[in-house]
């Protein structure tokens, strides 16, 4: 399959980038790791006139802690944060992640960054980032601003990004003691979309109880979901194997999969149960065996 | 002060260099052609295959910078100035890969359609770890489908050749700091 003819540009800054997005609102498109836009191009899904390949721009990978978080450079490739020795001692939820991303060869190309940028609710990286309470940096002609996870994501495809704006970096919050992350996901084979997938990061008390939860789903509506009423079950209670059942039921409800070729609605519930409830056990588990550092 | 260069004009045709086993192919493109169209149609190397063209089989893995990469999802112009290994760079002087020769020895393949993606990963994944478990090896063989052998016979292929790889610095190892 031959994608549609498009007009190429490879951007050496983000500014150059910005500057050919604000000329070209309508007709271009950012091109990163291009393991999902190629595949939408080639099947004229997108129809890009003009493409700015910005994977070329080098300061934009990086993965690094600085003062109160972890830094996420947008153009770091999935494989680059798999193999972080930071990332695997500090926060497994990613690796956790990442490793569930499409398949190896895929993820030495594609970016942390397009996964969320994408907007594709079925991507694993949102249910995640909604989990940790991240915060998604945006560089556009006025410079940077800050946007957190929870306005980030608008509708299938579509972020709260404009026309003239570049995701440039992904900052989680550092973990705190005694807390941990999880992120489970079901899929049919490797490489396809989860049936259904689950983000959970919870901190505790100095009595054991939940001081903090998030919970993200994967693939479970227009867009990727934030659990509210299900982290409002685990607050302030201690969290035994029924309250986390209770929970992962709470999130079940209030999804809203669609049915397909992976199966109907119904079975997608009962698969997001059983992987929010898998998800926010170990989650748990890394939280009670943390050391006062923490992880996520 | 920093002065910014102005900003280019994209372009529908684009010149690029891109290094295939050690050969500078230089010619004028579209900028959509696929990488796997400019290796077999342009540099006129048919050993990397077209399978699913949608980047679920991995019959188009060649190496970008030594890096196992699906060849039908990059553009042409995505990997100018950079060294791309195919399977046709494996054979050295007359001699056999050994990854090739141990597909050959543990009948890795049957109908071959899959091969040289599958030996192109697997040489990724020696180049990285000459130990490889056989977890480690299916994670790696994860992103190239093989409808006919059920893998079992290209796991051994790949550690056949991982043993062979290993005796070989081993060897290499021994006559050059004699004991």
């Amino acid at each position: 399959m031959i994608p549609g003819k498009f007009a190429y540009l490879a951007a050496r800054t983000a500014t150059e980038a910005v500057d050919t997005l604000g000329r070209h609102p309508d007709e271009a498109k950012l091109l990163a790791g291009g393991q999902s836009l190629i595949p939408m191009m080639k099947l004229r899904l997108a129809a890009p006139e003009i493409l700015v390949d910005i994977s070329r721009i080098a300061d934009l990978a990086y993965v690094r802690e600085e003062n109160s978080h972890l830094a996420i450079g947008a153009l770091t490739r999935e494989s680059a944060l798999e193999t972080s020795d930071l990332v695997a001692r500090r926060y497994p939820i990613l690796v956790d992640t990442t490793q569930v991303i499409a398949d190896p060869i895929v993820r030495n190309l594609a970016t942390v960054g397009g996964n969320l940028a994408h907007g594709d609710p079925a991507n694993d990286h949102p249910a995640t980032m909604l989990a940790l309470r991240a915060e998604l940096v945006a560089t556009g002609p006025n410079g940077n601003r800050v946007i957190p996870i929870d306005d980030f994501f608008v509708d299938t495809f579509e972020t709260a990004l404009e026309p003239a704006e570049i995701l440039t970096e992904i900052r989680i919050p550092a973990p705190q003691a005694q807390s941990g992350g999880a992120y489970c996901k079901f899929e049919r084979k490797v490489g396809d979309y989860g049936v259904a997938g689950a983000g959970a990061y919870i901190v505790l008390d100095g009595n054991g109880r939940v001081a903090q939860a998030g919970i993200g789903l994967s693939n479970m509506g227009p867009k990727p979901l934030r659990a509210t009423d299900a982290e409002g079950v685990l607050l302030g209670e201690l969290p035994t194997e029924e309250r986390l059942q209770a929970a992962a039921q709470q999130a079940a409800d209030a999804s809203d999969p669609v049915g397909d070729l992976r199966g109907p609605a119904e079975y997608k519930r009962a698969v997001l149960r059983t992987m929010t409830f898998r998800a926010l056990t170990r989650a748990v588990e890394r939280a009670q065996s943390a050391e006062a550092g923490g992880s996520s | 002060m920093n002065v910014e260069a102005p900003t280019q004009a994209a372009t529908e045709r684009v010149t690029v260099t891109v290094t295939i086993n050690g050969q500078a192919h230089r010619a004028e493109v579209e900028a959509r052609l696929l990488l796997v169209h400019f290796i077999r149609e342009t540099a006129g190397l048919t050993g990397t295959h077209i399978g699913c063209d949608t980047t679920s089989c991995g019959a188009c893995v060649v190496l970008l910078d030594d890096v196992p990469i699906k060849s039908c999802t990059l553009f042409t112009v995505q990997a100018d100035g950079r060294q791309i290994r195919t399977v046709e760079g494996l054979e050295q002087g007359g001699q056999l890969h050994p990854i090739q020769a141990a597909f050959w020895e543990e009948h890795g393949l049957q109908c071959g359609f899959c091969t040289p993606g599958m030996m192109m990963t697997s040489v990724a994944l020696l180049e990285r770890n000459l130990a490889p478990s056989e977890d480690e090896i299916r994670q790696a063989i994860s992103g190239n489908l093989c409808r006919c052998t059920g893998y079992v016979n290209i796991v051994k292929s790949v550690q056949h050749a991982a043993s062979a790889l290993r005796e070989a610095q081993a060897a290499t190892t021994a006559e050059v700091s004699p004991s």
